[in-house]
């Protein structure tokens, strides 16, 4: 089945079934290998990114089912053109492995679009799907709050 | 102490690893320098193996897997010290598997004796029994111990190349290099000219290096600082490159299905489905495995679940109650090794109190972030790797067993790891993509495991008993006499990655419960090794993770029995031992205002730990919350002597202890069927943000040696939260996971 997608304000054109999952579309077809495979179940949001504007487990969203334009962490900020959460996120060092920060940053960054001030009990209720193994949560609250402040005062 | 001579002769089997023969080869045979993998060329002048310059500026190889632990930071920082380069504006590698990376601090833990009691000949001793590694090759990361091998060689090596690039400097000015100062990658001289270390590379290439003295604490710009880690900006922006995301021209996915039984074959299989599916290539028989090579990963997965396979029976029991069954039946033959026997402990006063105590802890996954996987490409008579591991020279020697190709002919790039904890120092996973690239010449292939088999497919965390028979008396500490017993780590996961039969003592097997650093009068510790059933392996601070708990929990319970408030009655122990061990429990003391005492719906326990070097103790707070347990605070003080990089060792520290806490609530294997149960997280869960409880870190630098960071957080963590259940609760918590006696929030 041939699907445009609309992936980071471009288009890209793929032939594959219509079943497979939007996060393999993105890593093994399209290359943009930001975004992670954890576990495969919606259990871990390593694999998160944002369909129209929204947090969404891409390896659970089948290709034919993906219904608005995607963004990645490759579309949020880049080395050189940081977005506000992921300054947050290397001024509080957060990362420790590192694997699952994509998926923590676009749960936070989808958080922060909806609650530009959110309490720790926000933090809690939008974050918990998110498994970290190093630990990073303190960190990753922390970032959380400072990005906020910044996007404020931006 | 017996002489040097007559401990290199002995064969101990310790810690992590087995020395045989020894010092013989060592003292002498060690200074001399390993072949430097690099080569000069093209106007790069390579001044040791861990520094080169070239026209594009410095590059300094930090050869030790990055999985998380900032290694790569604080080992460029050690030569950045000296060579006076800006870590932010130089390049840092990992570099090739290569000899001259071997790990000079991970067998000296091998050394016998109870390591904080070791005297300045002990310490210098066991750098040079580390120095062994070379001779096994040893390139290794784990066992707590980059900082301990890189503090002394990472800074030679960086004042070494500053000071060759500043004789160079002195030819071309015609000046004393004395005279040469040197900043941020240039070499300044007296009238103010500068020269940059990339202009005099040529130069310096063809000069002897010049040695130099270490530049003394006072003048340090980065040790002892928080330097921002250079990895950060690529994980928070997705660039990265971790294990599964190399990608390759014309590069081929797969998928695997391996054994559910450990250590046997299949009988049969059916691929006439998976050959039919989109995007498959071929279906391959590993042996005791199958496999498919398709367009993309989760199209090879399809199809490898589709494959039909009838399995060999398991070959050692195959429940969790009958493996238990074989451990506790561990204690009916003679002990391995008796490593403390202090006083008596079978002669105990009519009038003490006595408690026994029989404590089980659950296998345990490693459940890395990132499962297990590895690229690899095969030409016929080379070999091409790209993997996340902690021990490029073991991959090369296992892939050059199973493709009959010299090491040389077999190149390794180690990739960042998304998580390690002691999984990636196996090779299993590598195996398996290089046998998967065998079938397929010419192409690369990326292996990827599913969860699913990354969490059934693991060596686990031993499971593990421990009884304890231990006395108090008038409010005092008498006698702790444990018997611990489980499979061996070091047996089979040290033989492992040595290629070497292990024998003797097992040390690791023991470690953390009889050096607990506490004035016990009676004090004996006995370890019991269980034959081989499942895969066992390193798991985040090995045999502590389990001695760890048996020993404070019992500690506790005496504690309780002796009326004595559990904090000053460690306290009191440990200032007769070990004043190091004292400090860390005074600090977690006033910084959690430890009273004694807590309000109702509020429990608070207390755990001390010496592991890896590292004193650590961890105080935690538990709160009923309308009759569920919640985790609120923690607060953590280590002793690691000397510190690095204060912001990333705290990360280690709350991290170790999250990975502790999230086994203690959560983590276990069972088996039924021969087969792991637990097939994915919602089986196998860990703490996250609305369970994290708050922390606090303060490091300390009292002790004179240098303790590790990666590991010793981990002990204390599930006796902390056990000890704390108990304050609450008053019910005792003998057994793992916690989930399964008390409702906690999860």
């Amino acid at each position: 089945m041939s699907t445009t997608l609309r992936i980071n304000g471009k288009s890209h054109q793929v032939d594959l079934p219509e079943d497979v999952p939007l996060l393999w579309v993105l890593r093994d077809e399209i290359g943009l290998t930001g975004t992670k495979f954890g576990c495969g179940v919606a259990a871990c949001g390593a694999c998160t990114v944002h369909i129209g504007g929204e947090a969404v487990r891409s390896c659970q969203v089948a290709l034919s089912d993906v219904w608005d334009d995607i963004t990645t962490i490759e579309g949020i900020g880049t080395p050189d053109t940081l977005a506000a959460v992921q300054k947050a996120w290397i001024a509080n060092q957060v990362a420790q492995c590192g694997y699952c920060q994509s998926g923590q940053i676009m749960q936070a960054a989808s958080l922060l679009a909806e609650n530009p001030s959110p309490s720790d009990a926000d933090i809690n209720d939008a974050m918990q799907g998110n498994l970290c193994r190093c630990g990073t949560y303190p960190r990753i609250r922390a970032a959380i709050h400072d990005a906020a402040q910044m996007i404020k005062e931006a | 102490m017996a002489s040097l001579k007559k401990i290199a002769r002995r064969s101990f089997l310790i810690g992590s690893a087995a020395i045989v023969g020894g010092v013989a080869f060592g003292t002498y045979k060690y200074h001399q320098p390993a072949p430097n993998p690099l080569q000069a060329k093209d106007g790069r002048a390579v001044l040791n193996p861990f520094v080169f310059v070239d026209q594009s500026g410095v590059t300094l190889i930090a050869p030790r897997a990055e999985m998380g632990q900032g290694v790569k930071s604080t080992w460029a920082s050690l030569i950045a010290e000296e060579l006076d380069v800006d870590p932010s504006k130089v390049t840092v590698l990992h570099g090739p598997a290569a000899k001259a990376y071997y790990n000079s601090a991970m067998m000296s833990e091998a050394l016998p004796g109870r390591g904080y009691d070791r005297s300045n000949f002990q310490h210098s001793l066991g750098e040079v029994v580390g120095h062994m590694s070379k001779f096994l090759d040893l390139q290794v990361t784990g066992g707590s111990s980059s900082m301990r091998d890189g503090f002394e060689r990472m800074r030679v090596a960086g004042a070494t190349a500053r000071e060759t690039l500043k004789q160079a400097a002195a030819n071309e000015l015609g000046v004393d290099r004395n005279q040469l100062d040197t900043k941020d990658g240039q070499v300044i001289s007296p009238d103010g000219r500068t020269l940059s270390y990339a202009d005099l590379a040529q130069a310096a290439a063809a000069l002897e290096p010049v040695d130099a003295d270490l530049r003394p604490a006072s003048q340090w710009r980065l040790i002892g600082k928080d330097v921002p880690r250079i990895d950060m900006i690529a994980k928070a922006t997705g660039t990265a490159e971790f294990g599964v995301d190399v990608r390759l021209p014309g590069m081929k996915f797969a998928a695997i299905k391996q054994s559910p039984h450990f250590g046997v074959g299949k009988t049969r299989f059916d691929a006439t489905v998976a050959n039919t599916m989109p995007g498959v290539e071929r279906v391959l028989d590993l042996g005791d495995a199958v496999a498919v090579v398709a367009t993309n990963t989760w199209l090879a997965q399809q199809a490898v679940d589709a494959i039909e396979v009838d399995w060999e029976p398991a070959p050692y029991p195959e429940t969790t109650d009958a493996i238990f069954d074989e451990i506790a039946r561990s204690f009916e033959a003679a002990p391995n090794s008796t490593m403390r026997d202090d006083g008596d402990v079978d002669s105990l006063p009519a009038d003490a109190t006595v408690i026994e105590a029989e404590y089980r802890l659950p296998h345990l996954a490693h459940a890395t972030m990132e499962p297990m996987n590895a690229t690899a490409l095969f030409t016929g008579d080379a070999l091409r790797i790209w993997a996340p591991n902690q021990g490029p020279t073991i991959v090369q020697k296992s892939a050059a067993a199973l493709t009959g190709l010299d090491t040389d002919a077999i190149d390794v790039t180690t990739t960042y790891l998304g998580g390690g904890f002691g999984r990636r120092i196996e090779t299993d996973y590598i195996d398996r993509a290089v046998q998967v690239a065998m079938q397929m010449p010419g192409t690369p292939v990326q292996l990827t495991w599913s969860r699913e088999e990354d969490m059934s497919h693991d060596f686990y965390r031993p499971g593990a008993i421990a009884r304890y028979r231990a006395a108090v008396k008038d409010g005092k500490a008498l006698s702790v006499h444990g018997k611990i017993a489980a499979q061996s780590t070091t047996v089979e996961g040290a033989g492992r990655m040595l290629g070497l039969p292990m024998s003797g003592p097992d040390k690791g097997h023991v470690d953390t419960a009889f050096n607990q650093p506490l004035a016990i009068p009676n004090f004996r510790v006995e370890g019991y090794l269980t034959k081989p059933m499942i895969p066992v392996g390193f798991w985040r601070s090995v045999g502590a993770s389990f001695n760890g708990f048996f020993s404070d929990c019992i500690l506790d319970e005496m504690a309780h029995a002796a009326e004595r408030d559990p904090l000053e009655f460690r306290l009191e122990l440990a200032r007769a031992e070990w004043e190091p061990a004292a400090k860390v429990l005074e600090t977690v003391r006033d910084m959690s205002g430890w009273t004694g005492s807590t309000p109702d719906g509020i429990g608070r326990g207390v755990a001390l730990a010496y592991s890896f070097g590292t004193p650590v103790a961890q105080v935690i707070e538990v709160a009923d919350e309308d009759g569920e347990i919640r985790m609120t605070k923690a607060w953590i003080a280590a002793d690691l002597g000397r510190v690095i990089d204060p912001n990333n060792t705290r990360a280690q520290m709350f991290g170790g202890m999250v990975y502790g806490l999230s086994a203690a609530c959560f983590g276990e294997i069972t088996l039924d069927g021969g087969a792991v149960e637990q097939e994915n997280f919602p089986d196998y869960d860990a703490l996250r943000m609305h369970t994290m409880p708050q922390v606090e870190v303060a490091l300390l630098e009292n002790q004179p040696h240098m303790g590790g960071a990666g590991e010793p957080g981990t002990p204390p963590a599930a006796p902390a939260l056990a000890n704390a259940i108990f304050d609450l609760t008053g019910r005792r918590a003998r057994s793992l996971p916690l989930m399964h006696d008390f409702d906690l929030v999860f």
